[in-house]
């Protein structure tokens, strides 16, 4: 699966995401308070809606419109109405690019 | 577009998911990251106050109720113990089901079940059927939550005032909900996975009435059902009035919530009842918004909302006679001037269910 550079480290702030689209699929890429970066599927799996509008508290992330709360390390669905877990990607860094495995 | 149909089952809603409205994008006022995230902020801190708060004063007003039953000197302990019982558990409820309220999820969950147990609500059925009414508000057919339909059967609303057919429509449902799970409307909005659950919370439930009116019966007295069950009655109004506030006489089947739902500022006491969902405007706006940021999110965006109405008196001389129109003309609602400062409606929005109703001039 081919790498794309999706952002720089410095375009999220620590315990937050942006939304990355590429081609037809969007991507959620969080900080998280560990310094790492990671990613998930971009909507989410209760209804379509982004991630990127959410609010990230530690290593989850709340769906913005029902409040479905999923663990953004392992894509699983911590709350309800969130019951399918989120799909997860490989992130690496280099230098200050981050990259998704997609 | 002519008669309603607010069944499940029904045309609006099939028309309402094949014209998109249900796939279509809510407007939204602009609100910077970081500020929103600030605002999402969550916190134990007011919750914890507001919740001892309150379950401390329905323990002192119930204490003073039984102590002086049957005098009617309780009677105004019962009437302040009710109000607590039978419409502040409506917003604990809800703001606990948005999980919203603490940053602590048990806590949230905590009084998440306590709030929907006083309300009279299956905790496993209503988490699902907010979730919709947030997704498509207002949707004819697809919001399981409108309480005010069009046309209005003004009896019905006066009468619930005081509980009753919430109550009267409660109870047979809670008895089948025990005995075989979640009903065929139910079904459409809560997963299948879920539908043991909307049993086990049923029969919890019952098993607490059933209790309590057995101990009424032993005691030959209905002070039993004074605590627990007919505050829900006796205790209605106040949820049921700000309740009614929320969408009422204003659009439906739009994705702008400027058009169908409404703020008012009110005093306090209300506010402490309601929790700040008084905000209402702000609140499907941004539901991840804790109640006690609303106040902050509305200084925000209120330059991109309708003027809020004064008092909860103003916002039923607002709404009361635009309800009563309908009555004859279904069509109708109030659309309320924004301010020069706001980003107009979006009107393209209106288009998505053929037929759309007209604005009122």
């Amino acid at each position: 699966m081919p790498w794309i550079d999706a952002c720089s480290t410095s375009d999220i702030d620590a315990e937050d995401l942006i939304r990355f689209d590429h081609g037809a699929q969007t991507f959620a890429i969080y900080h998280g308070i560990d310094g790492k970066f990671y990613a998930t599927s971009g909507k989410c799996t209760h209804e379509d809606v982004h991630l990127c509008d959410g609010l990230v508290m530690d290593y989850v992330v709340e769906c913005p419109k029902h409040n479905g709360q999923f663990d953004y390390r392992t894509g699983e669905a911590k709350r309800l109405p969130a019951c399918v877990n989120l799909r997860t990607f490989p992130v690496k860094v280099e230098g200050d690019r981050v990259f998704l495995e997609v | 577009m002519g008669k309603r149909d607010y069944s499940p089952f029904g045309p609006d809603a099939k028309r309402a998911v094949e014209s998109g409205l249900t796939a279509a994008e809510w407007y939204h006022s602009d609100v910077p990251r970081k500020v929103m995230k600030e605002l999402m902020t969550r916190s134990d801190a007011p919750a914890i106050r507001d919740t001892l708060l309150l379950y401390g004063l329905m323990l002192a007003f119930a204490a003073a109720g039984i102590a002086l039953w049957p005098s009617w000197w309780s009677a105004p302990f019962w009437l302040a113990y009710g109000v607590l019982y039978g419409s502040a558990s409506d917003s604990r409820w809800h703001e606990c089901s948005h999980g919203t309220a603490f940053r602590t999820p048990w806590m949230n969950d905590a009084v998440y079940q306590i709030a929907s147990f006083m309300i009279m609500r299956n905790s496993a059925t209503w988490r699902w059927s907010h979730a919709r009414h947030h997704s498509e508000t207002y949707f004819i057919g697809r919001d399981p939550e409108i309480a005010i339909m069009r046309p209005a059967e003004l009896a019905k609303l006066i009468l619930n005032f005081a509980g009753i057919l919430d109550v009267l429509k409660f109870f047979p449902n809670l008895v089948q909900n025990a005995l075989s799970g979640p009903t065929a409307a139910e079904r459409t909005f809560v997963p299948e996975a879920e539908w043991p659950k909307v049993q086990r919370v049923a029969q919890v439930h019952l098993a607490i009435y059933v209790a309590t009116a057995v101990l009424a019966i032993y005691a030959h007295s209905i002070l039993p059902l004074m605590v627990i069950g007919l505050p829900r009655l006796y205790g209605a109004w106040h949820h049921v009035m700000t309740g009614l506030l929320q969408h009422g006489g204003l659009a439906d089947n739009v994705i702008d919530h400027r058009l169908n739902s409404r703020t008012v500022y009110m005093n306090p006491i209300s506010r402490f009842i309601y929790w700040n969902m008084n905000y209402h405007v702000e609140h499907h706006m941004f539901p991840m918004v804790p109640y006690h940021a609303l106040p902050r999110l509305h200084e925000i965006i209120k330059a991109d909302l309708p003027r809020p109405n004064a008092s909860i008196a103003e916002g039923f001389a607002e709404m009361w006679p635009a309800i009563k129109r309908q009555l004859v003309h279904e069509d109708y609602f109030l659309k309320r001037d924004l301010p020069p400062t706001a980003k107009p409606y979006r009107e393209d929005f209106h288009q998505y269910v053929p037929g759309a109703m007209p604005a009122a001039e």
